[in-house]
């Protein structure tokens, strides 16, 4: 595209937003503040990430970006239009084919390898930001890794619901080290980001901050011994594609109190579908 | 009879610095000694310095010149120049003290007053209780005021209950403060009787004690303070 | 009877603007002991308490801990990570205000854990039971273990500060004016439960206070503070009873049966 640099970002600044990414992981789950750009889309519409994408992506490269698992929302679908533009690099939806992912509140169900990375779109990099609402005091906290509050956090979910409530941007401890907000994607994505061999990069624009985890780093979820992190999903197969291990959504259906569960991630549940699996949606449909 | 307390020189002047620094001379030159098994009462008029000379034997007053010998764990310790923690090991161990008056601890059932002393030496906390309700049933204090603070006690009741805090730990010293002064007849008695029972212990006694029925009781000796003004 | 102090100052000075806030001030403290610190307002008591557990650097002077292995440190030298560690464990600080020390949206359970937590206990049901049991050691009803702390009254909250400085079983614990704006009676409740705390769990203590009956009640041992020195130090009883100094004697007349 005649008038914009490749992938949109001037040189300069991809070159200081790497500089913070190499810094990001080399000290992994560590916020490391950078010079967020003005883009052309609102703040809370995804700026770091795409700031990160743009600084990460050549012209080789294969991206496919979702939005809560699905890659043909208005966000997801901007985005990508937003780099095929301004850095003529090719798109997919499978996540197979894709050598860098740019997503919104969800990591793809199929395995990520080593060949891969993956943006997240972050809205608030602290992750003790509800809890103390001092910069300086949290800062203090990492640097100490003095981290008794956010068990206290849990504890009170414990003493007062029975179990821990939080369901999205379960907080986690990265390399045994860092407190880290996974960003907002459900609790049962957390298990992934363990060791992934994907390296998983993270940019909040409005907050200024990057972060990182290198391949196969140690990520675990905050818990108690006796009350141990499980991932939450909803106790349903998928009613598209019948899969039992992949993240639900609730669809309602119709005005008559009717629901369905199907994939979050639609690449996976097209897939699935492809290779002849049927939910009991599906079976419907075929009966009619 | 090995000596168990001995002043040398001792002296207090009170400095009152409110008053333009005017000096009160109260001691000058006493030396007495106390044996084992031995009680000696401190005579005089009042004003003659009895009550500053037995806080200054407590280390409750500091003494201005002159020594102080007690013997703590067999050795002689001058506890006039004695640091804190050594005069708070003496009185923990070597040396009891019964004032005129208990001073009050809110919320503290007289039988912890009491047993209190036993505790801060590790005795087991219902052998300490046990001894220290025996102790205030025999200066008939009934059971029942056993768990109540004694803020709201009489003076001769509070006096009692000082007075089995100062026995209960058998200190080999003790210093007694007018311990009869609010007592009536039968309970004078109930106190000459511990102390006669302290001194064939061997505890080494130094007492104030104006009651002269009493004094004669347990006195062996007099040590006389006369007020400095006529002594000069 | 141990004869090494816990906590050693030599030489503290400190001036703040134009107000010689401490002047060389030497401190001693031995393990268990119950120092009271005292003197009017602007004394200097509650500056030498900051200075004595490294929240403020003096401008001359140090403080040596021995910490639990037996060495000594340098308060004011230490990096900030152990210093830090030292505050949350071996150490306490007990603030006039509870709401300052206190989180209050977190019940009163959170708050007595959170110091276990920061310890690196992560059992829920251990972390809970020490809460109950602190909860009792302060006379709190264990079952507002779940309840905000802003349903408590005062001298409950006073109490609740208390169990959470106190559960890590600190060595040596600060307090600044602890009984401080509670009504006499409420005062009275806690001084007994400082003390026996304190005695049965054989603390160290620095006490701040003004009140010279808190010190009289508490204190083995009294430091009279003015105008950023101490004038006089000793025996609790010994300093009130026979007080030598100009100042120590004014502070003492001045009080009604201290």
């Amino acid at each position: 595209m005649i008038g914009y640099n490749f992938a949109y970002l001037d040189e300069q600044t991809k070159r200081m937003i790497r500089r913070a990414l190499l810094k990001a992981v080399a000290i992994p789950g560590h916020q490391v503040p950078f010079g967020s750009r003005e883009m052309p889309l609102p703040y809370g519409w995804g700026t770091g990430g795409i700031q990160v994408t743009a600084s990460v992506l050549g012209q080789q490269d294969v991206l496919k970006v979702i939005d809560q698992g699905a890659d043909d929302t208005t966000n997801a679908v901007s985005i990508r239009r937003f780099f095929a533009r301004t850095a003529g690099v090719r798109t997919t939806t499978h996540t197979a084919d894709a050598t860098v992912i740019q997503t919104r509140h969800r990591i793809p169900e199929t395995k990520l390898r080593d060949d891969q990375i993956i943006v997240y779109q972050v809205p608030q990099p602290e992750p003790l930001f509800r809890l103390e609402p001092s910069r300086v005091e949290t800062r203090r906290m990492h640097g100490l890794a003095d981290y008794g509050l956010m068990h206290v956090k849990l504890y009170e979910d414990i003493a007062r619901y029975g179990q821990i409530s939080i369901s999205y941007d379960y907080p986690v401890m990265v390399n045994g080290r860092y407190l880290m907000s996974p960003s907002p994607i459900p609790s049962f994505d957390n298990p992934k980001m363990d060791r992934m061999p994907a390296l998983q990069l993270f940019g909040a624009g409005r907050e200024k901050r990057i972060y990182a985890i290198p391949p196969w780093t140690e990520v675990r979820s905050l818990d108690f011994e006796d009350h141990p992190f499980r991932p939450i999903n909803a106790p349903h197969a998928c009613g598209l594609c019948g899969a039992t291990d992949a993240y639900l959504d609730e669809v309602v259906t119709d005005d008559r109190g009717g629901r369905l569960f199907v994939c979050s991630d639609t690449d996976h549940c097209a897939e699935r579908r492809a290779a002849g699996h049927v939910g009991a949606e599906g079976m419907k449909e075929a009966a009619e | 009879m090995r000596l168990m307390l001995r002043t040398e020189s001792l002296a207090k002047t009170f400095t009152l610095h409110l008053r333009g620094g005017l000096a009160m001379p109260v001691l000058r030159d006493v030396g007495f000694d106390v044996h084992e098994g031995e009680c000696v009462v401190l005579a005089g008029p009042s004003g003659a310095g009895k009550s500053t000379l037995l806080r200054s034997l407590y280390g409750n007053y500091r003494a201005e010149s002159g020594r102080i010998l007690v013997r703590h764990h067999d050795t002689m310790v001058d506890l006039a120049t004695a640091d804190p923690r050594t005069v708070l090991a003496i009185r923990a161990e070597t040396m009891g003290y019964v004032s005129q008056f208990l001073r009050v601890v809110p919320r503290v059932s007289a039988l912890d007053v009491v047993a209190e002393v036993l505790l801060a030496r590790g005795v087991d906390p219902d052998d300490a209780r046990a001894r220290a309700a025996g102790l205030l049933q025999r200066l008939n204090i009934p059971a029942r005021l056993h768990g109540i603070p004694p803020a709201t006690f009489s003076g001769g009741e509070q006096q009692r209950v000082n007075l089995a805090r100062g026995f209960i730990a058998g200190h080999p010293i003790l210093l007694l403060d007018e311990p009869t002064a609010s007592l009536d007849a039968a309970n004078r008695e109930v106190v000459v009787e511990m102390v006669r029972e302290a001194k064939a212990r061997g505890t080494a006694i130094v007492a104030i004690c104006h009651d002269e029925e009493v004094r004669d009781a347990i006195a062996d000796r007099l040590f006389p303070l006369l007020p400095l003004q006529d002594a000069a | 009877m141990s004869d090494e102090t816990l906590l050693s100052a030599r030489g503290l000075s400190l001036t703040l603007g134009s107000v010689q806030a401490l002047q060389t001030v030497d401190v001693d403290l031995w393990p268990g002991e119950l120092l009271a610190i005292v003197g009017e307002s602007g004394s200097g008591k509650t500056t030498l308490l900051n200075v004595l557990s490294g929240r403020r650097a003096p401008d001359a002077g140090a403080v040596w801990y021995r910490d639990p292995a037996g060495r000594l440190q340098d308060v004011h030298a230490m990096p900030a990570p152990a210093l830090r560690t030292l505050h949350r464990s071996d150490w306490g600080f007990v603030h006039q205000d509870p709401r300052q020390n206190l989180r209050m949206s977190v019940s009163a359970g959170g708050n007595v854990g959170e110091r276990l937590m920061a310890q690196g206990a992560r059992h829920y049901g251990s972390i809970r039971d020490a809460a109950l049991e602190w909860l009792e050691q302060v006379e709190i009803d264990p079952a507002r273990i779940d309840d905000l702390p802003r349903t408590f009254s005062g001298g409950m909250l006073q109490r609740l500060q208390i169990a959470r400085t106190l559960v890590t079983h600190p060595r040596l614990v600060f307090m600044d004016e602890p009984t401080g704006g509670l009504d006499v009676s409420v005062q009275a409740r806690l001084l007994d439960l400082i003390r026996s705390l304190v005695s049965r769990l054989n603390i160290a203590v620095v006490l701040v206070t003004h009140d010279i009956a808190v010190a009289r009640l508490l204190a083995h041992r009294i430091a009279v503070m003015q105008r950023g020195r101490v004038v006089e130090t000793g025996l609790t009883d010994q300093v009130l009873d026979d007080p030598q100094h100009p100042y120590t004697q004014l502070l003492v007349s001045s009080v009604l049966n201290a």
